[in-house]
Parts: structure tokens; sequence; C-alpha cells
């Protein structure tokens, strides 16, 4: 690896080393999201009792809550991620990155929590869906970051592609509060959220409430290591893009030093080598 | 010049080349029409689609809706005048409200015309004490329409893909004007005996999304298109 090419590698990841994705905090996160994940096994499939009426299907909401738990953390974090990025001076890359790796694991949390619910629903109440507020406002939740996730795929520069998220990442913010609200006016038969609820003392049994505890643990753990990774493996996309570029650059530099030597008699000018690279528009 | 007299030339200009090329009228109306007549095949029930007639008067109106954007920013990037207008220094903020405005007139023809279609394919009836309603809920429910629009319109213009990736973005965001203004017209109508005291809260939700899309929609403009 040359002296120019570890420095732009050193630019876009922070480390100059090549290879995975991994550091040494991230195995820390690692080992111990595997630690919480077969905690959570034990205390989920094991340790907790059956609910009265929901019989063994209470154990699919260890699975269900941290997971929609996570996915809002991840949404909230593309939210500041992109914030960050519109409106400190520096145009960071990195809380471009950070908030599309947050979107992706999110969407990703998203449909596990749609799905693990859907099946929760077809045993408790018999359907596998029901057009209740809480639901729809997550289908839409999911379909909109989608959407946010095919922005991010259109064609342009880094930069181009950073503000056009930051901008639709924001928007998604006004998005989900209209939607969650005419939903709710429109229909709700959902359980009223219990955990959260302060007015009335939540009757959960003691070692269910500690097992959806774990569970959050779990996973936001494994949201943490995950993001981690994603966002330095943005980082190499990036990098490497940047590299085609530069690499493309030099061989037509060559071409052109080389069409000179050539054509050395005539009076022609040198091929002006001032093509810039993304970082300037 | 204010934002508010290059809005109005904006819209002007929009709407002028839209009376010069007829699209609206020669193929957008044609399109809803045949939205309306193709609900009936599917529903097959003439009391179901009396029911349901206000919900598909917008479901109609938002298929429209995805048409007529992809036409206004057509018009714009095809001899690069949205980049003209940017390089000119006009306000973003007025191209966005221009845009919208222009939108919003077409909009509404569409409206009215499949409102019309609803009175004779499906047998509604506008009652007298629903007018106002169902006046107001078209206003409020057609400015959020334009706004949304036009947000989305401007990011997807000049893209390879934006056919698709237009109401991918619209639609999940357009969700609560369907509800609303569908419950309002509903109201407003008297369908399955619906009374109009019941819209007005749908309004109100409108109204807001109106608002919020209007203020946001221009703040996000500029940032969107100035590439």
């Amino acid at each position: 690896m040359t002296t120019t090419e570890s420095n732009l590698q050193r630019e876009h990841t922070g480390r100059s080393t090549a290879g995975g994705t991994g550091t040494r905090g991230t195995r820390v996160i690692g080992i111990l999201t595997l630690i919480a994940m077969v905690w959570l096994v034990a205390f989920g499939l094991g340790f907790s009792p059956a609910d009265r009426d929901q019989d063994e299907a209470v154990r699919i909401l260890y699975v269900h809550v941290p997971t929609i738990w996570v996915a809002y953390l991840s949404f909230i974090t593309t939210a500041i991620a992109s914030g960050m990025y519109l409106f400190t001076k520096k145009k960071s890359l990195g809380w471009d990155r950070l908030a599309g790796a947050s979107a992706e694991i999110g969407t990703v949390f998203v449909a596990v929590t749609l799905i693990v619910g859907a099946l929760w629903g077809r045993i408790t109440w018999g359907v596998f869906w029901q057009w209740d507020a809480r639901l729809t406002t997550t289908a839409l939740l999911f379909v909109t970051y989608i959407g946010y996730l095919a922005v991010r795929r259109l064609e342009g520069t880094h930069q181009q592609r950073a503000r056009r998220s930051a901008v639709i990442g924001l928007i998604a913010v006004l998005e989900i509060p209209l939607v969650h609200w005419s939903v709710r006016l429109w229909r709700s038969l959902h359980q009223e959220a219990t955990v959260l609820d302060t007015d009335r003392n939540t009757d959960m049994d003691g070692l269910m409430l500690f097992s959806l505890f774990v569970g959050v643990v779990a996973f936001t753990l494994l949201y943490l290591w995950l993001v981690m990774h994603r966002t330095r493996g943005m980082a190499m996309e990036d990098y490497l893009d940047d590299r085609g570029l530069d690499e493309a650059l030099v061989a037509r530099r060559a071409e052109g030093d080389a069409f000179v030597a050539d054509h050395a008699t005539m009076p022609t000018a040198a091929p002006a080598a001032t093509l810039g690279t993304e970082e300037t528009t | 010049m204010s934002v508010w007299r290059i809005a109005r030339l904006v819209a002007r200009k929009d709407l002028q080349i839209e009376w010069n090329s007829r699209v609206l009228i020669n193929q957008v109306l044609p399109f809803a029409g045949v939205t309306m007549v193709i609900f009936a095949f599917a529903l097959d029930s003439d009391a179901v689609l009396e029911r349901v007639a206000p919900g598909l008067v917008w479901l109609a109106t938002m298929f429209s809706m995805l048409v007529l954007v992809q036409r206004t920013f057509a018009i714009e990037t095809d001899d690069g005048a949205l980049d003209a207008l940017r390089v000119a220094g006009v306000d973003p903020r007025a191209i966005f409200a221009g845009k919208a405005m222009g939108l919003a007139v077409q909009l509404l023809v569409v409206e009215v015309v499949l409102l019309l279609a609803a009175i004779v394919l499906y047998r509604q009836t506008v009652p007298a004490g629903g007018v106002v309603l169902l006046v107001t809920t078209l206003i409020s429910a057609t400015c959020g329409l334009a706004a949304v629009g036009t947000l989305y319109g401007g990011l997807a213009a000049g893209f390879r893909g934006r056919e698709t990736l237009l109401p991918l973005l619209t639609l999940p965001a357009v969700a609560p004007v369907l509800i609303g203004a569908t419950r309002a017209v509903e109201a407003a109508l008297g369908t399955a005996g619906a009374v109009v005291s019941d819209g007005w809260p749908w309004v109100g939700l409108l109204v807001v999304f109106a608002v919020a899309f209007g203020v946001g929609g221009s703040l996000a403009f500029g940032p969107l298109i100035d590439e």
C-alpha cells in the first residue's frame, strides 16, 4: 500500500490497517452481546413462566418488544446524525454513514418486529394482522425507511448522497408523528403500552419483566455492535469508490503523458491535469 | 422580487405550459376516469361502491398526483430549467411554493372531476349542509398533497429510476391525507350515515398536515435541489 493510499484510507476509516471492520471495542461489545443473548435465551425460554392468558406465546414478546425498541433507537440515531451532518460546518461524511448504517439496521429490526408480531397475533388474536393504530404506524414506518434507504442509493457523489439523505432522514421525523396521529384517530385496538405507563402499576410478573429487560439489553448491545461494523463497512465502500476514481485519474494522466511524449515535437499543450475529486463539489 | 411574487410567476409559468400542452386534460383526467371505472370492476357491487366512494375518489386523486408530479418536474429537468432557475439566484422557497401552487390548481381540477364521476358512477349525493365541509376538505387536503408531491418530486427529479422512487416516498407520507380526507368527505356526503359535524376534526388534521409539510418542504427544498 502506498503512502497516499493509506492516507486516503485513514481519512475515510480513521484507521490505517487494512482488513476487517473489527476493533478491540467491537470485539468486547460482540462478546458481551453473545453473553447477553445466551442470558436472554435462558430467561426467555427457560426461567420465565408461561403467561396466564397468552400461555407460551408470551415468550415471543421477549423478542418483539426489544426489536421495536432498537428500531426506534436506530431511527432516532439516524435523525440526530442527519441533523449533525446538515447543521455542522464540517459536513463530515462520518455522520452520514452513521445515519445510513443506523437506518439499515433499524429497518431490519422493524421487519423482525412485524414478523414476530404477526406470529404472536396469529396465536393470541387468531389473525396475523389487525388494522390497529400501532401496527399500521409500524408498517408505514417500515416503508418510510425503505424509501430513505432507496434515496441513499441514488446516483451522485458522497456529499450529494449525504445531503439528500440527511434531509429525508429529518423529514421522516416530521412524517412519523403525523402518520401515528392520523392512524390513531382512525382506529385503536392495540393493547396500550403497559411497561412505560406510569399512571398505573404494571401487573407483570417480576421474572417476565426481568426477561424483557434482558432482551432490551441484549438487542441494544447487538445494535451497537452492528452499527459500528456497518459504519466502518460503509467507510470502506466510500474509500473503494474514491480509490477507483483516483486510479482512473492516474491512468488517464499516464495516457496523456505518453501521448505528449510521442508527439513531443508538436506544439500542442499537454493535457491539463486539473480534474478534481468529488470533495471539491 | 419578493418570494411571493416569484412563486406566483413560477406557478403561472407551470399552468401556462400545462394549458398549452393539455397533458392534464388529454391524459391525466382520462387516466383518473379509467381508474374510477376499474374500481367498479374490482368491487363489483353497487352497495359496496356507494359505501367506499369517498375513499376511491382520494385513491384515484393520489394515483393521478403521481403522474402530475412526474410531469411538473419533467418540464423542469428536460432542458435543465431547474438548474437555470437556481443559477439565476431564485430563492428555492419561491420555486417550492410556485411549483406547489401550480400542482395544487391541477389537483383541484382532478378532484372536482373525480367527485363528479363519483356522483354519476357511484350514486353519491352532495347534501346542502355538507358543501362547506366538502370545499374546506378539498382545499386543505390539496395543499398537503401538493406540498408533499413537490418536495419528493424535486428530490427525485433528474435521476434514473425516479418513476419508481416517487410512489415509494410519496404514498406513505400522504397516508394521513388519505385517511383524513376520506373520513371528512364521507361526513360531507353522508356516506353510511355519517353526519357533517364528524368531519371537522379530520379537517383539523389536514390543516396541520398541510402546514407541517408546507413549512418543512420549503425549508428542505433548497438543500435537496441545490446540487
